[in-house]
């Protein structure tokens, strides 16, 4: 009896480790996150030369887009208290899409609008003249002590508003034209399509001294 | 002599029913030790939302600026610092730091480095206002903020 015990094959069943081996692998498959590269792209200006004063760009005061953001993280839009970001990317377009005085090239934009963009043209003077460049300008200023996490949501807005423009003038939602590469030369048309005439003036100013370190 | 007989008559082949099992535990042991990054992150990184989210193409442009308060409180401060490879540098050491990463790229490439700053979100302007610019001066103008997707409603 001992004899035939020790003669016999010692085999672990392992029928089922193909089932174990997959419950891993979906766990993994579900559990792992690939660090993807994607984030708000902003594009700094050119350095300045210490022996040049920065070029005076003289805008009238109706086509700067203010927004403020405290040390407490409160927003002044416009000479409006805001607090909260919501409907920050409405007023951007409608500040952008205003056309108070718009000279010939700017009505020549404006007659190349989709009508859902031409009716946001309020025409008011005390607003931006026409979105072209020399036009409307969107200033974002930040305290020292102002959140990162609050600048981001706002720059973030402001994007939106152009995204929002450029996408529905060629006719996709926003988050397809954001897809958009530039790859292919279907897609690069359509990504310059888009933004032609209207370019993405978000100008940033240095943060002033209050608040921080 | 039936005795030898008896012995050469046993098979000589090991059994491979369990290579795949052998297989496969190899291939765990792997997946679970195999860390992907390389490089220790030394700050805290609790990236932003956003909802404006663009991807880069070319990974390859790409250099990786992390900013935040240290994880090891006790050596380098409460202070955001900036983590670049895997050590902890000055403001001023940027400018160095962006010509090393631009000798890596070749000749063509050199002015399309994208810089892609992983803040967390606790940072204030201040840091974050130096950074940019010493990027300006280090010519290296595109800047990715990285953050992560929100939900919208």
């Amino acid at each position: 009896m001992a004899r035939k015990k020790g003669r016999m094959a010692q085999e672990v069943n392992a029928g089922s480790m193909a089932d174990i081996a997959f419950l891993l692998l979906i766990f993994f498959l579900v559990t792992t996150t690939i660090a993807s590269d994607k984030g708000v792209l902003n594009f700094l200006p050119p350095k300045q030369d210490p022996n040049q004063p920065p070029p005076e760009i003289l805008l009238n005061e109706r086509n700067i887009f203010n927004i403020l953001v405290n040390a407490n993280d409160q927003l002044l839009v416009e000479g409006d208290y805001m607090d909260n970001t919501n409907t920050l990317a409405e007023e951007v377009k409608a500040f952008l899409l205003n056309f108070g005085a718009p000279d010939e090239e700017a009505v020549a934009l404006y007659n190349s609008l989709p009508a859902s963009l031409r009716e946001k043209a309020n025409r008011d003077p005390s607003s931006s003249d026409h979105p072209m460049s020399g036009g409307a300008v969107v200033s974002i200023k930040t305290n020292r002590g102002t959140s990162y996490e609050m600048y981001l949501e706002v720059l973030d807005q402001v994007k939106r508003a152009y995204f929002e423009i450029y996408a529905e003038r060629v006719g996709l939602t926003a988050d397809q034209y954001r897809a958009l590469t530039g790859r292919n030369p279907a897609e690069k048309e359509l990504q310059d399509r888009g933004k032609e005439g209207i370019p993405m003036a978000i100008s940033i100013a240095e943060p002033d001294k209050i608040g921080g370190n | 002599m039936s005795k030898f007989k008896k012995k050469t008559g046993t098979s000589e082949n090991i059994p491979t029913s369990a290579l795949p099992d052998i297989i496969f535990m190899l291939l765990f042991f792997f997946m679970v030790t195999t860390v992907l990054r390389e490089q220790e992150i030394l700050v805290e990184q609790k990236i932003p939302q956003a909802t404006q989210l663009q991807k880069l193409e070319k990974k390859s442009l790409i250099s990786y600026l992390y900013i935040g308060k240290p994880k090891n409180v006790a050596v380098y401060g409460t202070e955001p610092r900036i983590q670049a490879n895997d050590v902890l540098i000055n403001t001023s050491d940027i400018i160095l730091w962006v010509n090393q990463e631009k000798d890596q790229l070749s000749e063509v490439e050199r002015d399309q480095i994208t810089i892609s700053m992983k803040a967390d979100r606790d940072v204030k302007m201040g840091p974050i206002s130096d950074v940019q610019f010493e990027l300006r001066e280090a010519d290296a103008r595109k800047l990715l903020y990285a953050a992560v997707g929100k939900v919208q409603n």
